[in-house]
């Protein structure tokens, strides 16, 4: 992933900005119920932040809290750059764009109607040729004079983050923007998001698809009511997961024993299946070729050998699966 | 951030656009009061040219009274729906994640609403003028019909009555957790200015010009009262969550700490927990 090497990936400001997020110990309880407690994070300027967890975790409860929707019961918050306070939700809110699961696009009127009345609300002085840059965006020129009702899910939620464009927003709210989605419409929602990445937007996006988390954000974190983990895919997993080889052969090796041990950087290894050993080593690309040479000396038929790669999704499942209550969801 | 009208704007275009694209609403609004119109107004045109003006006087009273509840009845309906409605189809939260204050929307609803209901209430009132000048058999009705105070209040109490039901529609809209009941609960808000009607029609008090100037200021200063109660009862948390709003703490977002890479935080299965931010 190449923005790993970004500083936003590493959750660092380059020199003098200040960050686009920054929430302290925030808290949200519905009296009786917690949404979400003691939430710590920051987000770059310009970083895609994943915001991952369970039906019910706090993530949607969170959007809202930052997008001065409802407030906090305690902690703090800095949203673009301004503190979240009871009375500086409008001064955010004209910083932001939050753009809800539903689209919430209003049928009987048409997509440049949807889009004037936000560029009015926004207070744009150039309404008309902001909403044509908005409709280009998104692809969506050609469609502008269509009444919403008749739009697909997919053409809605591009319609909904043209609507998120029309700002040129500080900080962009993805909830779920795929939801629901089929595969074209999902890999253009992706697209978009990335234009948004190149374009400097800092996005802040919930979502259930680890696969589109891993593939879009410089960084995620995961919520179960409280912050699990916050990271780069890549060192999510390493905190979580050993590094570890598959050495796969077409007979069952005679000593595994000696040919593993007679590898330097081989910590341990274990059998799995008939001829399929799995090796646990700091450094893979290191050992890999002493281990195919040990092999190949052992007389053994290699059929593969590759590093072991653990998904977000591993990483998101070994943290929910351990969370009694998540299975209470 | 200040009160803009540029942002009220916005919202009372969008209100008029939904009803263009929806003229059942608007037509619906103004086949009621026509229909509660017919019978008085067959009364006035049939009355003989040999009938005391004193008889005409009273008939014209009765079926100007029937005009002016027509501003009150209408708006009822869509006035209720306008929050709960914004809510149910999913366009109330976009809405509020916008700068628009909720003073705004308010008004930019209430006036969605008026605009129509006082347009359809001034043209009712134009047509009868017309139809007693073709239709009325009794010169007086005509007469009775265009006297200035009638003319004046009318045109008074037409935006303050439809004010006081838009008020009272909204600000149960805004607390409705459903539109049908908001919708029911709504038509009860032509209840006050129903009975004072019912009060002129059975003569417990003789409308005179001094009664009517005090009423409409009475009206007008319910109506504003009205406006800041409903602004008050206007939670945006509790339109989205369902759960009443607690205030965002004072200062809060004083203790910035910088941003961070990698943290774990406690309860992670398996590993220690790493550096975390100050």
């Amino acid at each position: 992933m190449a923005a790993d090497t970004t500083t936003a990936a590493r959750g660092e400001q380059p020199s003098g900005k200040p960050p686009a997020l920054v929430v302290d110990h925030l808290t949200k309880r519905f009296g009786e119920r917690t949404a979400f407690e003691d939430v710590s994070f920051s987000v770059a300027q310009g970083e895609v932040f994943g915001f991952l967890g369970p039906n019910g975790a706090g993530k949607t409860t969170t959007v809202r809290t930052l997008g001065t929707l409802i407030a906090p019961t305690s902690g703090s918050a800095r949203v673009a750059g301004i503190p979240l306070t009871s009375d500086s939700g409008p001064e955010i809110r004209q910083r932001i764009s939050i753009m809800p699961e539903n689209p919430g696009l209003y049928r009987r009127l048409t997509v440049t109607e949807n889009l004037e009345l936000f560029a009015g609300l926004y207070q744009q002085r150039n309404a008309a040729a902001r909403i044509g840059e908005a409709l280009e965006a998104v692809n969506l020129t050609a469609r502008a004079r269509d009444l919403c009702g008749s739009l697909s899910k997919g053409l809605l939620q591009r319609v909904g983050l043209a609507r998120a464009l029309l700002n040129d927003p500080a900080v962009m709210f993805l909830d779920e923007p795929t939801s629901g989605l089929d595969p074209v419409a999902t890999r253009e929602v992706n697209d978009l998001i990335n234009g948004l990445r190149q374009r400097g937007v800092t996005v802040f996006l919930t979502t259930h698809r680890l696969e589109e988390a891993e593939r879009l954000c410089d960084r995620v974190a995961i919520l179960n009511t409280t912050l699990r983990l916050v990271g780069r895919p890549d060192e999510l997993r390493e905190r979580l997961f050993s590094r570890s080889l598959v050495v796969e052969t077409s007979t069952p090796l005679v000593a595994p024993d000696d040919v593993f041990n007679s590898s330097h950087g081989v910590e341990s290894w274990r059998l799995e299946g008939t001829s399929s050993y799995l090796l646990n080593v700091a450094d893979p690309r290191n050992v890999a070729p002493q281990v195919t040479r040990a092999l190949v000396a052992a007389g053994a038929d290699v059929v593969s050998i590759s590093e072991s790669r653990h998904s977000l999704e591993d990483v998101y499942l070994q943290l929910i699966d351990d969370d009694p209550e998540a299975s209470q969801r | 951030m200040r009160f803009s009208f540029g942002r009220l704007g916005a919202v009372l275009r969008k209100e008029l656009r939904e009803y263009r694209r929806s003229p059942f609403i608007i037509g619906t609004m103004a086949l009621a009061p026509l229909v509660f119109l017919i019978e008085p107004l067959l009364t006035i045109f049939r009355l003989g040219p040999s009938i005391a003006a004193s008889t005409v006087d009273k008939a014209v009273s009765g079926t100007f009274l029937v005009l002016l509840i027509a501003p009150a009845l209408l708006p009822a309906v869509i006035a209720a729906y306008s929050v709960v409605g914004e809510r149910e189809q999913g366009t109330l939260e976009p809405l509020l994640t916008t700068p628009l204050r909720r003073e705004e929307l308010l008004l930019g609803k209430a006036l969605g609403v008026v605009v129509p209901a006082v347009g359809i209430a001034y043209i009712l009132f134009a047509v009868i003028q017309v139809c007693a000048r073709l239709f009325a058999s009794n010169a007086a009705v005509v007469s009775a019909l265009g006297q200035g105070p009638h003319i004046v209040a009318e045109i008074l109490f037409a935006p303050l009555l439809a004010s006081w039901s838009i008020w009272v529609g909204i600000g149960i809209s805004t607390r409705a957790s459903d539109v049908r009941v908001a919708q029911q609960l709504g038509t009860l808000s032509s209840i006050p200015p129903l009975a004072v009607v019912a009060l002129v029609s059975f003569n417990v008090f003789t409308p005179t010009v001094t009664l009517a100037v005090v009423f409409a200021l009475i009206l007008l200063v319910a109506d504003i009262m009205l406006f800041r109660f409903v602004a008050a009862l206007f939670d945006r948390e509790r339109l989205i969550t369902g759960a009443s709003a607690r205030r965002a703490p004072r200062g809060a977002g004083d203790h910035i700490p910088p941003p961070g890479g990698v943290r774990r935080i406690p309860r992670l299965p398996g590993g220690d927990d790493g550096p975390r931010d100050p």
